[in-house]
């Protein structure tokens, strides 16, 4: 890695030799929890390719778009609909925010007990080491916490930064808000980037969006087989490359990995033996490369089998309907899907515990392992509802919540090694 | 000296000490204990050495590096105490287990299975080591505090439960002339409410088995009785509990199961009965 894109990286601004150290950092860790695994499907070679390039070969691409006259325009949370961003003629990339990287100058800026995420995408801001965050021509937040709201208000003086706003509810009014947001959003990416959105560029948008979601689904069911013919740190990578890689290619990628499962489920063959004990995690976002539970839980004997998470399932699930005639009519069922995200922000948010269920015996897991950020109160707080509910369908629940720090791993083991051996 | 022959061995390396159980024909045959030393592995080895066994496991924190560099099996202290406080007390259904730098609080099924545990995550609050900081700062051995605090009245409150701060209202407290056996008594009543909490989260319901090395302080049993509403147990040697637990799931037939059927207690005929606490007459 490096070499040849000192140059663009100098350009972008980066702190050339920090960033040059967290990529030996990043590429250590990844051969550490990737490439150990025994027997991965061949497919992942796409995806260690994009990882060995992380910084590179895609931003490369960015920055010759840009050069071409395009924007190029960076999210944060999955309620940015990417189609409006596309359909103005824009590339959407969401943001590094999974590493402990830049937290002693995040921290100037933010308090102490901020959640990880938010501290992250500052500590890459300050420390120079996101050439994502560098190469964007707007930044899209929004108000899903106090924590990124208010943090979005110093975004701004360090780059341009544009918020819109979720509601917490989902009644008429939230809804009629909602569709506000969006509109003014659309106004706002014609704006960035002189290009009107039509109805037939949004209907081309959302049809391409659409098939990156179904490729997504089609990997989901395909865990749903025992043995489980792909280690969840493998579908968790996917699901997180999914946010910064070209729609096009990487859903060409994700289909052909799903070919070959299909052969392995067929096959009979998979990542651990039949009746290994399967987990489906649930709860906050795992950015890149915030692997440390996913490697603990199936260093731990087990195997996750679902991601009921930002970066997971809620990012899929639900599907924009392709048949809306007009402009308005497809702004409508973009609002209308983008309100079926059952993100722990609302209240009430019942459907997620329903959503839980129903993946659990989808995926034949034996129990849910609950993630939640430090300091993210929305997942820490409703853990307790998805406890009730989980414990009056009789699937047993492990909660934990913790951070991007590598010091509660010995005693994260513990418990989730405990969790998996009640199961047995 | 010859090599004494037994069935199977539990090795449990805690934060700060490490004890070895080997078992025969369902019975303790040896118990040892030792400080943890900083290879521990080394020290392991020396402790088995003069033990002929069939099978192992090892548990606590170290129990990793121990099962790979002696080729055994591995189980987390939360299933080998549960595994341990079942055959000391059959029909166990809570255990409270507080060692050197973690409190476990679980409830059992039938058999000893773990059915829900609670576990403090990354700081030793509350734990072994909370006590012999505080029983250090009180000018009190260690051995002598359960003693001190069970002779001291409910007059003061420690609110901290962190290590270093709640240091520091020890300091206060002495320095406004409160009793040191009142100061130890706030001290001991400030980590049963934790564990008490702890224990509620797991539903806990009826008797408690408290085991592990702070078990040893009697003052807590007592405190936590009446902190938690529920009756406690404590084993004659709470801090062997994991080691035995580990060693009964190592003669088992296949130890990497849980068996199904209630293991007899002969194990617990080796020791004199345990101490019961939060009954009348108990």
């Amino acid at each position: 890695m490096g070499g040849d894109y000192d140059e663009m990286w100098r350009g972008l601004g980066l702190d050339l030799p920090a960033h040059e150290r967290l990529l030996e950092l990043l590429g250590g860790y990844y051969r550490e929890v990737y490439l150990s695994q025994a027997d991965r499907p061949r497919a992942m070679a796409y995806l260690d390719a994009v990882m060995a390039d992380i910084h590179g070969g895609r931003v490369r691409e960015l920055q010759a778009a840009r050069a071409e006259g395009r924007k190029v325009v960076g999210t944060f949370c999955v309620f940015v609909p990417e189609e409006l961003v596309l359909a103005a003629g824009a590339a959407c990339v969401g943001l590094c925010a999974g590493a402990e990287v830049g937290f002693a100058e995040a921290e100037r800026l933010l308090p102490r007990n901020t959640c990880p995420l938010v501290k992250s995408f500052f500590g890459f801001r300050l420390a120079r080491l996101c050439p994502f965050m560098a190469a964007c021509d707007l930044l899209v937040g929004e108000t899903t916490c106090d924590g990124k709201k208010k943090a979005y208000e110093l975004l701004a003086d360090l780059a341009p930064t544009y918020v819109m706003e979720v509601p917490q509810a989902k009644r008429s009014a939230d809804r009629a808000l909602f569709r506000e947001e969006v509109r003014r959003l659309a106004e706002a990416l014609e704006a960035l980037t002189g290009r009107r959105i039509t109805a037939e560029g949004l209907a081309r948008a959302v049809r391409l969006v659409n098939r990156r979601r179904r490729a997504l689904q089609r990997l989901a069911r395909l865990r749903g087989a025992d043995p489980a013919p792909i280690s969840g740190r493998d579908a968790l990578l996917v699901n997180q490359v999914a946010f910064y890689d070209d729609p096009e290619r990487f859903t060409g990628a994700v289909e052909a990995l799903c070919d070959e499962l299909e052969a392995r489920v067929a096959a009979g063959r998979g990542v651990a033996p039949a009746g290994t004990p399967r987990l489906l995690v649930a709860g906050a976002p795992m950015a890149v490369p915030n692997w440390k539970v996913p490697h603990v839980v199936e260093g731990a004997g087990a195997v996750i089998v679902g991601e009921e998470s930002c970066i997971g399932e809620r990012h899929t699930r639900d599907l924009v309907d392709e048949a809306a005639a007009d402009l308005d009519a497809l702004l409508d069922a973009l609002v209308d899907r983008y309100l079926r995200i059952d993100c722990a922000c609302f209240t009430p948010n019942d459907d997620r515990l329903d959503h839980v269920v129903e993946m659990v015996r989808r995926t034949r897991a034996d129990g849910v392992v609950h993630f939640a950020l430090q300091f993210c109160q929305p997942y820490a707080i409703e853990a307790a509802r998805v406890r009730d509910r989980l414990d009056r369908e009789g699937i047993p629940m492990l909660r934990i919540e913790t951070d991007y720090s590598m010091e509660d791993v010995d005693a994260l083991a513990t418990r989730i090694e405990a969790f998996v051996e009640t199961l047995g | 000296m010859g090599r004494r022959g037994v069935d199977a061995v539990g090795i449990d390396v805690g934060s700060r000490t490490v004890e070895v159980v080997a078992v025969a024909a369902g019975a303790v045959r040896v118990r040892r204990r030792a400080e943890t030393a900083f290879d521990y592995l080394d020290q392991v080895r020396r402790m088995l050495s003069d033990l002929d066994f069939r099978s192992a496991l090892a548990t606590g924190y170290g129990r990793h590096l121990v099962a790979k560099e002696l080729g055994i099996g591995a189980v987390t202290e939360i299933r080998a105490h549960a595994a341990g406080a079942a055959v000391l007390r059959p029909g166990a259904r809570a255990v409270l287990d507080i060692g050197g730098q973690d409190t476990k609080a679980m409830t059992l099924g039938p058999g000893g299975r773990v059915l829900r545990f609670e576990m403090n995550d990354r700081c030793a609050a509350g734990t072994g080591r909370f006590f012999e900081v505080t029983a250090q700062s009180l000018g009190c051995p260690l051995e002598d505090f359960g003693a001190l605090a069970l002779s001291g009245a409910d007059t003061v409150a420690i609110s901290s439960m962190c290590t270093v701060f709640a240091e520091t209202e020890v300091v206060a407290l002495r320095s406004r002339g409160v009793p040191a056996a009142d100061v130890a008594r706030a001290l001991v009543a400030s980590v049963a409410g934790r564990a008490a909490a702890m224990l509620r989260r797991v539903g806990a319901a009826g008797e408690v088995v408290f085991t592990g090395g702070v078990a040893r302080n009697r003052a807590m049993a007592e405190v936590l009785a009446g902190v938690a509403g529920l009756p406690v147990w404590v084993p004659p040697e709470p801090d062997f509990t994991g080691a035995l637990g580990a060693a009964l799931l190592a003669a088992r037939p296949r130890p990497g199961k849980v068996d199904p059927v209630p293991p007899r207690d002969e194990a617990a005929r080796n020791g004199p009965p345990g101490t019961r606490c939060g009954e009348p007459g108990g």
